[in-house]
């Protein structure tokens, strides 16, 4: 015990600058935060409001959501680009099981709301597992992979709705995608939880530990006697299906279920998980990571609205956010192999 | 033969020493042209490390170094390439993603006056080339595509016919059949008809005894032999390569050792004519609740291979597993571990992970007997204490990276995490590479610990050493397939080397 102390002490004396490298990933994106909100508080009145806190939270929803379950593939070392396509076909398949308006010009198939529910989640569950198949059982690179799950849940959105536009979804999706609670939009509720919820599976659970190991040295992991492609298998369904509910409140929050609708979720999740700090190495961040992140996002692109910008501008600035996170994200990663030798 | 002719290479008094460890010590060395030359040895007695400077990897060296009685200098293996020297290197080098003909021609590929590659002069030549040395493949097929021993035949020969003065074969005929190893030598031949110099590095004694004319012996960074082939046998050379009576400090394994009488206790593992394309052969065997069985043999004989297979990493081409006599088809790590089989692979970075803390280094292949859904840290981290404390590992604390810990306290972090919940069979690769003698002699009590509380024990090492100081039993891979077993009898350092 004493020579933990010791040692503990010894780590301590090691200094502030080895610690701060060490966590570069984790207060890289935070300082962002902090400067982006001071930015546009002090560039504009209107953004530093209770009432735009609120906008920001209800904007970032949907992305949340879907950005659970990538955080679990990306923790894995892999990548799921069909998470748009998915909640778009799933939001689609909630009205499409739906009862329209006659004006809809759809040969839908009505069903009562939970069996709507239930069907659109086997439905996005069912594309997660093919996904899965493909990378594990197969051995596609997820990234080819789900490039082509993006083509067929695309494919599938096409059919379903053929061009026209569904305004109707289950009650109960219509109340969380677009109700609210005491003045607290339920979409924000749900994403709060689905976050909440992502973060005790990969911090308390055995199965968020094998997360995390197989993404720190897949290797090491197969030597250690974990399934592997099972865990693989389970990161590429869950995220499957958060992007499937993501895309269910998504429909009821925009109003409508349309082609392409979601297209612009790809990149935001993804931006919101690696600029958050998760590593596109696996192993390293998490759900935590993944809520900065999407503050990060949600500020910015609230932000650029409040000041006078031009709006063909506000493209280049988020690509260049972006990339300014990546170089954050890889440069972390080797100031943390540097610390470990 | 070659006396008289003036050597075309000469080396006078080279020392060469990494970070403090004298890897070679004065040693003088000479080639001439039309000889082929062997140089034995064991693992670590400098050959390897000779035939770098030569081939101009190692730069840093004191000693005279002459070509054609000229004192040069290389300061680059680029050097050494315009000299006219060539060498094969023990691991393969090869473009798997290129052509055949890419290979024989890399870094000179026949180009037009304006710059462009050949292909079809490229892919005519190449054939060319492989038919004299008798392969017989297409040459603008992948070379990933093709068996490793012909990968490693093809290295050879764009080597071999690079129109170098001075080839250096560093273990070139480990993974090749015997056939292959004919065509190499009656190429080898060939060339030293034409003149030019051949130095040939092999644990194969008896095929540096076939192809060489003259043969140099290393041991501890000297040379301590050179002699005509002729005028010696393999074991003059196996003792002059380890030397005899009390030059080493340690136990050297040189005199014999009587092994037990062996075990007639429960057969745990039960390996049915295991075959793998160019790997195994038909290799059965068994292994026995609480004895260690010791498997030797060369880099490259099929031990790793053969450890893989036994905990479903591999799947084998033809023969079963039986664990507990149960025939076994493993379609993952995860089910070898279920049903009592551990691993404990050669490369440390394969099985641990250097940016978590001990503790979860530990807990991880047991994670599922001490939690169903939630994890229970206290629980994991009193267990990696009681391992840490029973396997002495420094510093003793469970919640360091492991990338802070030493190799040695490293290792024996890859054995605490399969010692909570023993298994029924435990496979070591290598369990002492690179330690030293005290962590070393700290793993062997561990194992035979192990050993007295049942386990059955697989230890698969290229060291004669390690088998030697852990097994009951000690089984010889040569090529793929067990060549020879030793049990209830005396084994020594030269009678393994011998087998293999």
């Amino acid at each position: 015990m004493s020579s933990e102390t010791a040692l503990a002490a010894g780590q301590r004396t090691r200094g502030l600058a080895p610690f701060l490298r060490s966590q570069m990933r984790n207060i890289a994106p935070f300082l962002t935060l902090i400067f982006l909100s001071a930015f546009f508080a002090f560039a504009s009145p209107s953004f530093a409001t209770l009432d735009n806190l609120g906008n920001i939270l209800t904007q970032v929803s949907v992305t949340g959501i879907i950005a659970v379950g990538l955080t679990f593939v990306i923790l894995c070392a892999e990548i799921d680009l069909s998470i748009a396509s998915i909640a778009n076909v799933t939001g689609i398949a909630v009205a499409y099981f739906t009862l329209q308006e006659s004006y809809v010009n759809i040969a839908n198939i009505p069903l009562p709301g939970a069996v709507a529910i239930l069907l659109s989640i086997l439905l996005c569950a069912l594309l997660g597992l093919v996904n899965a198949l493909g990378l594990t059982v197969i051995g596609i690179p997820s990234f080819i992979m789900t490039l082509a799950m993006m083509q067929i849940a695309a494919g599938i959105s096409a059919l379903l709705v053929r061009g026209q536009i569904a305004y109707k979804v289950p009650s109960l999706v219509t109340t969380l995608g677009s109700g609210s609670i005491g003045g607290i939009p339920w979409i924000v509720i749900v994403a709060a939880i689905m976050l909440l919820a992502g973060h005790l599976v990969l911090t308390y659970t055995r199965f968020g530990r094998y997360v995390y190991m197989v993404g720190g040295n897949r290797e090491a992991a197969e030597y250690s006697g974990l399934n592997v492609k099972l865990i693989l298998g389970s990161v590429m369904v869950i995220s499957a299906v958060c992007s499937g509910i993501g895309g269910m409140l998504g429909v009821a929050h925009f109003g409508s279920a349309q082609q392409n609708e979601f297209d612009t979720y790809l990149l935001d999740s993804i931006a919101a998980v690696v600029v958050g700090g998760t590593s596109l190495f696996g192993g390293r961040g998490g759900i935590g990571n993944t809520i900065v992140g999407l503050f990060v996002l949600g500020v910015l692109n609230n932000g650029l609205d409040h000041v006078n910008i031009d709006s063909f501008l506000k493209i280049l600035i988020r690509g260049l956010i972006l990339l300014a996170a990546l170089v954050i994200n890889v440069y972390a990663q080797r100031l943390r192999e540097k610390a470990a030798d | 033969m070659s006396e008289g002719r003036p050597p075309i290479l000469e080396l006078q008094g080279i020392t060469k020493s990494f970070g403090g460890v004298e890897a070679l010590r004065g040693v003088d060395f000479a080639l001439h042209p039309g000889e082929i030359h062997g140089l034995v040895g064991e693992n670590g007695a400098g050959k390897s490390t000779l035939m770098k400077i030569i081939a101009g990897v190692h730069t840093e060296f004191s000693g005279r170094f002459l070509i054609g009685g000229v004192e040069t200098h290389f300061r680059s293996a680029r050097d050494a390439h315009t000299a006219g020297i060539a060498m094969v290197h023990q691991e393969l080098s090869v473009a798997p993603d290129l052509t055949v003909a890419e290979n024989v021609f890399l870094g000179n590929q026949p180009t037009n006056a304006l710059g462009f590659v050949q292909w079809r002069r490229m892919a005519r030549e190449a054939g060319e080339q492989l038919a004299r040395f008798g392969i017989d493949v297409d040459p603008m097929s992948r070379l990933g595509d093709l068996p490793i021993g012909l990968q490693q035949l093809i290295e050879i020969a764009r080597v071999l016919f690079s129109g170098a003065r001075i080839i250096i074969l560093d273990e070139p005929t480990s993974a090749l059949s015997p056939p292959e190893v004919e065509r190499l030598f009656a190429t080898l031949r060939r060339l030293r008809e034409d003149g030019t110099a051949i130095v040939f590095i092999s644990h194969f004694i008896e095929d540096i005894l076939l192809v060489s004319d003259t043969v140099t012996v290393f041991r501890n960074g000297r040379k301590v032999a050179e002699t005509a082939s002729a005028a010696t046998s393999k074991g003059a050379l196996i003792e002059a390569m380890i030397g005899r009576g009390g030059e080493a400090l340690e136990h050297s394994y040189t005199d014999d050792l009587m092994l037990p009488r062996p075990s007639d206790s429960q057969v745990v593992l039960k390996v049915d004519q295991l075959s793998l394309s160019r790997s195994l052969k038909d290799v059965s065997f068994e292994a026995r609740a609480g004895e260690v069985l010791g498997i030797y043999g060369f880099m490259g004989c099929g031990q790793q291979e053969l450890s893989r297979i036994l905990f479903g990493k591999l799947k084998p081409d033809t023969g079963t597993l039986f664990v507990d006599g149960t025939p076994k088809t493993f379609a993952s790590t995860a089910a070898a571990r279920r049903a009592g089989v551990a691993l404990v692979p050669e490369s440390r970075r394969d099985m641990l992970f250097h940016q978590e803390p001990v503790y979860k280094n530990i807990s991880i292949s047991i994670l599922d007997r001490i939690s169903a859904l939630l994890l229970k840290p206290a629980q994991e981290r009193d267990i990696a204490k009681r391992q840490v404390e029973q396997l002495q590992i420094r510093p003793p604390v469970v919640g360091l990276d492991l990338g802070m810990l030493s190799g040695g306290n490293q290792q024996k972090v890859a054995l605490a995490k399969w010692l909570t919940y023993p298994p029924k069979l435990l496979v070591l690769c290598e369990p002492t590479r690179g330690m030293d003698v005290g962590a070393k002699n700290d793993v062997i009590n561990i194992v035979r610990d192990l050993r007295t509380k049942g386990l059955a024990i697989i230890v698969l090492s290229t060291e004669p050493e390690t088998v030697l100081s852990l097994a009951d039993r000690i089984l010889v891979l040569k090529r793929g397939a067990l060549v020879r077993e030793f049990r209830n009898e005396p084994v020594s350092k030269d009678r393994l080397l011998e087998a293999a």
